[in-house]
């Protein structure tokens, strides 16, 4: 599926506009080479995968709020973060029957229909990156932490892109302390998506993270299926968080409680 | 060379006398720096880019206790290292949290 190429022009165009929070590209407009749409991009350098310890969260949650802060491009497409989620079920329900699909899809069928892609989300919309994980940052000219990769750049609900993050704390997977710095320095720098100053952000956050724990296990029993494995530890951890919400009622925002200055 | 993106294997194209990397997984290109100057034509649509916006001031609080769903799993503690969890946190570390 190749991208649209006015919608990459536009989110081309955000990266070139948000220096010191996305990476800039090395050029402003893709170029077709070899009958493909490509960009160009300065190196940056990875987090290192082999050091859990000096993963950036604050500059990840920092990053995030001055993204979700910037004003809305107009002609700038959906965020597609339900409808990945959609397709990661839909992948699920191709692969065939599992022992581990049910809670999951379970836990798929008791979310709103905005967060399975199927209505626009409630809510106020903020630029998002669409896409957020510990591979989407590098460090960029001068040493400091830039978010990369434009393709999911989209108008959405901000607590989508703090989603992913929130279901690896609820699934075990990030530690309390790592997700409270994230979530801090998120909230410090006046990030959009959860009220600030000690306010439960569940209430924002409970059905962007249901919906990105489905996600990631839905594609991870779709690739257990493949290899014909049973799930590892880790994807066993998403799934069971799927099958302890099926007993668990999922809080709208609407009930969330007034943020308090 | 892998992708700093992907970790795909990077593949080496030369277009008009440059080196260029591009990623066989993400197709994600790579250039050094000096490397674009030379390509010419490209070079023509450098435009102006605005000064960055002025960052918010950081600040940072620390809270007693993570707030938690109701359907979260259980965490020992508060500091995240300790056996079983740390267990699980090293095994998904380099490849759930680089993942979309
Ligand atoms: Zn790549």
């Amino acid at each position: 599926m190749e991208t649209d190429p006015a919608d990459l022009a536009v989110r081309m165009d955000v990266a070139a506009r948000m220096p010191g929070v996305l990476l800039a590209p090395s050029a402003p407009r893709a170029a077709r080479l070899h009958g493909r749409l490509v960009t160009f991009w300065p190196h940056g350098t990875p987090v290192d995968r082999d050091d859990p310890d000096s993963a950036p969260w604050e500059a990840t949650g920092a990053l995030l709020a001055r993204l979700h802060a910037a004003p809305l491009p107009r002609l700038l497409p959906p965020m597609r973060g339900p409808a990945k989620a959609a397709r990661a079920v839909a992948r699920l329900r191709a692969a065939g029957p599992h022992p581990a699909a049910p809670p999951v899809l379970r836990a798929w069928a008791a979310l709103p229909s905005w967060a399975r892609g199927e209505a626009p989300a409630p809510g106020p919309r903020a630029l998002c990156h669409g896409d957020l994980h510990l591979g989407q940052l590098v460090r960029g000219p001068g040493g400091r932490w830039l978010l990369i990769d434009v393709d999911d750049l989209g108008a959405g609900d901000p607590a989508w892109d703090l989603a992913r993050p929130a279901a690896w704390f609820a699934c075990g997977l990030l530690s309390p302390g790592e997700w409270t710095r994230f979530l801090d320095a998120y909230r410090g720098a006046g990030g959009p998506a959860v009220p600030g100053n000690g306010a439960d952000p569940w209430p924002a956050l409970d059905i962007p993270a249901r919906a990105l724990t489905v996600q990631t296990a839905a594609l991870a029993i779709t690739k257990a299926v493949a290899a014909d494995r049973a799930p590892d530890e880790v994807e066993q951890a998403l799934v069971d968080a799927c099958a302890r919400m099926s007993g668990v009622e999922a809080r709208p925002p609407e009930l969330a409680p007034d943020a308090t200055k | 060379m892998q992708c700093p993106k992907c970790h795909a294997p990077m593949h080496t194209y030369n277009r008009n006398g440059v080196q260029i990397e591009q990623c066989n997984g993400c197709r994600g290109i790579f250039l050094d720096y000096g490397e674009l100057e030379s390509l010419t034509r490209l070079e023509a649509q450098w435009g102006q880019q605005p000064p960055p916006p002025p960052a918010p001031p950081a600040a940072p609080q620390g809270y007693p206790a993570a707030q938690a769903p109701a359907w979260g799993a259980p965490h020992g503690g508060h500091g995240g290292h300790g056996g079983h969890y740390g267990h699980k946190r090293h095994k998904s570390f380099g490849h759930m949290l680089f993942s979309s």
